[in-house]
């Protein structure tokens, strides 16, 4: 690829998405955009960016960063965050939320797995939270994906990376090839589409944040920028997860990591004993 | 070094489930139908199998369930690994005592989810 048809795409992914296009990331440049130069009838990666240089289509500069910005997902990625959600952060909202209500944003939420698993959590200790009023608002910039969020349809392949055959049995159901999220816990999350660089007023405040895997793509100042607007909206005892490659560490001092509990932070003035 | 008995009475797939075992720091040992595993059971209790379903001689269901009832063997993990993809198989499989279940095909990733939850990595 030529170097100035790759900066056009990075300033392009950069503006629309906050996403930082790296050289080592080219690979996928040809592997995603491909498919959607051929939807479109143009010959390859080379036409479709003169087209976009030309027409600046609206439609397709969003596919073209949906295509980019999404994210490899699967159920209870990486098992440590979803038992710090049960075994701590659950538990600390418990005693400290007397009006029994839990907000949860899964900010960044792709296909559905994370928040999806989160309300399986809830499901498996439902005699403790049936009488709470729990929201799971899942948000993703791709409207594409949202759509098979919410639809609930997963592959054989896609149930079998992370998720527990008990929970395959008790909360999907096969039709042919296609593995169907039960309606209980469809109708757990709430999804928008959502872009981070936007303004959150629309969302309202929130006790836990998952935002894991994302930020890795931003630059720092947009990174602090994301972060300090988050900590505006987290409640000041509320729990912010981070994927296990991120950091706060010289972006932003507006949050601090939970002690020995990975990929956990807490606001920096919430007291020291919130999360154990 | 944990042990895994690997029961297909498909070569190929004992290979490749060797493979990706190995790579994962078990010591692999491979039965070729239930009764060949019941036996290697028996003698020498592996930390976990992966059992296939359809087998000559003796099934995997068949083995799960005689090993699961016999006193002289201390229990393994059993992870089903097999082509039978339909809700009422995966539930016989987990009755019956089955830890895990994988329908195949799979890969590396699979496996290593799957032995993660069963908390043998």
């Amino acid at each position: 690829m030529r170097t100035e048809d790759f900066d056009f795409l990075a300033k392009l992914l950069k503006q629309r998405s906050g996403l930082m296009l790296t050289q080592d990331k080219v690979y996928l440049l040809e592997s995603r955009l491909t498919p959607i130069a051929r939807e479109r009838g143009l010959a390859g990666l080379d036409e479709l960016i003169s087209k976009l240089r030309s027409s600046r289509d609206e439609g397709l500069m969003n596919d073209v960063t949906e295509a980019m910005t999404t994210n490899e997902s699967f159920f209870f990625r990486d098992n440590t965050p979803f038992d710090l959600f049960r075994d701590h952060v659950l538990p600390m909202l418990e005693k400290r939320r007397t009006n029994k209500k839990i907000r949860i944003w899964c900010a960044a939420a792709s296909t559905g797995q994370e928040p999806y698993s989160l309300a399986m959590i809830l499901k498996e200790n439902w005699h403790k939270w049936q009488s709470w009023n729990i929201e799971i608002i899942a948000t993703d910039i791709s409207a594409q994906v949202l759509d098979k969020a919410k639809r609930g349809h997963y592959s054989q392949f896609e149930v079998q990376r992370g998720l527990p055959i008990q929970m395959l049995i008790k909360y999907f159901k096969q039709d042919g090839e296609v593995w169907k999220i039960s309606d209980e816990i469809r109708r757990m999350v709430n999804y928008r589409e959502f872009n981070l660089l936007d303004n959150f007023a629309s969302l309202g405040q929130c006790d836990i944040l998952f935002c894991r895997n994302v930020l890795i793509y931003f630059d720092q100042p947009t990174k602090s920028d994301v972060l300090g607007r988050m900590s505006q909206l987290l409640a000041a005892d509320g729990a912010l997860f981070l994927g296990s490659a991120e950091t706060v560490l010289g972006i932003t001092d507006k949050f601090r990591p939970v002690r020995s509990r990975r990929g956990l932070y807490v606001q920096s003035a919430a007291p020291d004993d919130l999360i154990t | 070094m944990k042990q895994c008995l690997v029961v297909d009475d498909s070569k190929v797939i004992r290979r490749v489930a060797r493979r990706i075992l190995e790579e994962l720091n078990f010591e692999v040992e491979e039965a070729v139908d239930g009764k060949d595993a019941l036996e290697k059971s028996l003698s020498n209790t592996p930390a976990v199998v992966l059992l296939d379903w359809n087998m000559p001689v003796m099934d995997g269901l068949e083995y799960l369930k005689a090993m699961r009832a016999s006193p002289n063997i201390a229990q393994p993990i059993v992870v089903f690994c097999t082509t039978e993809n339909d809700m009422s198989h995966i539930r016989a499989a987990i009755e019956a005592g089955a830890n895990e279940y994988i329908m195949k095909p799979f890969d590396r990733e699979i496996i290593e989810a799957k032995f993660s939850q069963c908390g043998l990595l």
